[in-house]
């Protein structure tokens, strides 16, 4: 593994490379640009603000001081969640879509998920400062504790490496995972704490919650940000080993399948 | 030393391709079958026991008939895919041209692709930016360099592609038939490469249907036939044994699709028009023996027969016969009025026979027109390109006819005729 890991870190200028130009293609065909990957999570920022803020709260949404903070933890936990979905969902297709590379280059195919992931990370820390106008924007103040966000970034690539390496591979030999994906990305998102709070579940239900490795990372995202204060560092922790261990067994089924992509894509 | 070491090398693909389709997660569970189907089932065996070596600095010509298994030996060569049995041991940088510009994005600019194409092929930035204008000149493309790459013609993306993969400078060089799709000027200039290379002292395995250059670059050609090497050795010795199977093969297909195009009346209708007063039926081609024949050596003797049936008496009627090449130029034309028949008679069925003693054409497939009309034009019966012969032979000379001739030399010039090089 050690030997494997350090073959994927000598591919890292193609990582960067490949990273780039996708940064610059999708920057490049838009006159909006980079404004367009924020798009996304604007909305769905809007649209549950309006929802649960003025349909259903009235103006008012319950544990929360006023709708402008509700808007800044939604905000909080789209933007870590859309990079986390938009990975799984991105690298269910590109071995397809990047086909040329495998089939007609002598390519290290595992630098594919990685580019996935990388770049939505970019798009990822791209929206960062947008969040932190938003706190600006509606007064709510930022603690040193914002420094924590290096060790959620790792803990969420790491994590999401893993199952995106599985998908990947997997839906090489099985079509439909892709279908499979958007659903379940749909329910995963409602079982995360991101449109509520982890506080606000029924104690039964946090059980539950605490299965789900993106509840905590998630969390963590809120901790360093809207609550300003350290995650709950024993939870995260496991969550770490966890996100390893999803990255071991990732990686060891797309290293197994590697051989199957060349004639299977 | 040997730049390619090739021991008993086999590849197989399973042949779940039709099933797979329907292949899904639910099905496999169901059937249980989720890691059945990722074993082994039917297979089809692409390379059957293959074993070479190419000496470094030589360059090997492999030719066979699509599906004989070259591009799944190259791919082999090249590292893309793995053997299912046997070993290959190559030394030295690898560069295959299989597609070009594999990894070029549409949207960015050449310069740009050129830095994430040479990366991908395994260069450095520093590495290609120590090349780039090289890059550039020998693509063409220094005014369009920063235009994005779809705005390309296909003929400038496949320069630039060629142009990186050439200049990763390579030692051992894979060429996969990408030359096929250049455009005419540049073709030369990567063969002028390539054997550049070969002065060089590099390696070069070289996969093609173009056998004329084969015979020209290679130092030694294998012909891969059904997935085994078929034969090994100097290019021409082996390039004729190929054209001679190649031709055989033809014939008999060509003898079937011959009775095939009489009864498939659809077709008939666009290439066959006139007042049918008078018809052409059952038109054949034989040899100098009289055997029906539709695959010729370039000198041979041809004859072409056709019934004709005049419902009614006539008395103006002209027969005529037309060669076109495959690119539809005509190599020859002639009828009965220009060549001073005057016509008398015609009634009820009779047959036309024109004899060429010797055809005097160089290789290709050649289309027939034949016609029987009025002195003034006006069609009875005509047959456009409704028939073909092909001309298969060891000539490499080129043109539209194989003008007869012969090479004199005044004594102080030196020259010795290989009978068979």
């Amino acid at each position: 593994m050690i030997e494997k890991l350090k073959e994927i870190v000598r591919h890292r200028e193609l990582i960067f490379t490949l990273v780039s130009r996708e940064l610059k293609a999708r920057y490049r065909g838009t006159v909006l640009g980079f404004l367009w990957s924020l798009f996304n999570p604007l909305l769905l920022m809007l649209v549950y603000t309006v929802v649960f803020g003025f349909i259903v709260g009235g103006g008012r949404v319950s544990g929360f001081e006023s709708t402008k903070f509700y808007a800044l933890f939604l905000f909080n936990g789209i933007l870590p969640w859309t990079w986390f979905s938009s990975s799984m969902l991105e690298s269910a297709n590109v071995l397809s879509v990047q086909g040329a590379l495998i089939k007609k280059i002598k390519f290290p195919i595992e630098v594919l998920p990685i580019m996935v992931v990388t770049t939505n990370m970019v798009h990822f820390l791209l929206g960062l400062p947008v969040l932190v106008f938003f706190f600006i924007l509606f007064g709510k103040a930022l603690t040193p504790w914002v420094l924590f966000l290096p060790v959620s970034l790792l803990a969420q690539y790491i994590f999401t490496m893993g199952l995106c390496f599985l998908v990947s591979a997997l839906t090489v030999h099985f079509k439909d995972i892709k279908d499979i994906l958007s659903n379940l990305l749909t329910l995963w998102f409602f079982a995360t704490p991101i449109i509520y709070t982890y506080q606000s579940v029924p104690k039964a239900l946090q059980y539950v919650l605490n299965l789900n490795p993106m509840t905590h990372i998630i969390e963590s995202y809120h901790y360093s940000f809207y609550f300003g204060s350290l995650p709950h560092y024993k939870r995260f922790a496991i969550t770490i080993v966890v996100g390893l261990l999803f990255f071991y067994l990732g990686y060891l089924i797309f290293d197994k399948l590697r051989d199957t992509f060349v004639e299977e894509v | 030393m040997e730049a390619v070491q090739v021991r008993d090398v086999f590849k197989f693909y399973k042949k779940y391709a039709d099933r797979h389709k329907f292949l899904t997660i639910k099905s496999a569970m169901v059937n249980k079958t989720l890691f059945g189907d990722l074993q082994v089932g039917e297979r089809f065996e692409a390379l059957r026991g293959v074993s070479f070596d190419v000496e470094a600095g030589h360059t090997l010509g492999v030719i066979g008939e699509n599906g004989s298994g070259k591009s799944t030996l190259l791919k082999i060569l090249a590292g893309i895919s793995k053997p299912t049995a046997g070993t290959v041991v190559t030394r030295g940088r690898i560069s295959a041209l299989i597609e070009l510009g594999a990894g070029f994005h549409p949207e960015i600019s050449g310069r740009e692709n050129i830095f994430i194409n040479g990366v991908i092929l395994g260069l450095t930035r520093k590495q290609i930016q120590e090349k780039y204008d090289e890059i550039v000149r020998f693509a063409e493309l220094e005014e369009f360099i920063d235009n994005p790459v779809k705005s390309y013609s296909s003929g400038m993306f496949m320069r630039l592609g060629f142009s990186i993969a050439i200049n990763v400078n390579p030692d051992i060089l894979l060429v996969d038939e990408v030359l096929a799709v250049g455009d005419a000027s540049f073709v030369p200039k990567c063969l002028d490469k390539i054997n550049e290379f070969r002065r060089h002292g590099k390696t070069i395995i070289y996969v093609s249907h173009d056998l004329a250059t084969i015979e020209r670059i290679c130092d030694e050609v294998i012909w891969i036939k059904k997935g085994k090497i078929e034969m090994r050795g100097y290019p021409k010795r082996v390039v004729d044994a190929y054209l001679e199977y190649i031709g055989k093969k033809d014939e008999k297909k060509s003898l079937l699709q011959h009775g095939e195009e009489e009864t498939s009346a659809g077709r008939e209708k666009e290439k066959r028009w006139g007042s049918r007063e008078i018809e052409i039926s059952d038109v054949r081609m034989f040899d100098g023996r009289g055997q029906e024949k539709y695959i010729f050596e370039a000198d041979e003797p041809l004859a072409i027969r056709f019934d004709v049936e005049a419902h009614a008496a006539e008395t103006d009627f002209v027969f005529g016969i037309g060669v076109f090449n495959g690119e539809g130029i005509n190599c020859y034309g002639s009828n009965t009025l220009l060549e001073n028949y005057a016509a008398r008679k015609i009634q009820g069925k009779g047959r036309v026979q024109l004899t060429v003693p010797a055809l005097g054409l160089v290789n290709g497939t050649y289309f027939l027109d034949i016609a029987v009309h009025k002195r003034d034009g006006y069609p009875f019966d005509y047959h456009h390109f409704q028939y073909s012969f092909k001309v298969v032979s060891s000539h490499r000379d080129v043109g539209i006819a194989r003008i007869p001739h012969r090479w004199e030399f005044s004594d102080n010039i030196v020259l010795k005729k290989n009978e068979n090089p």
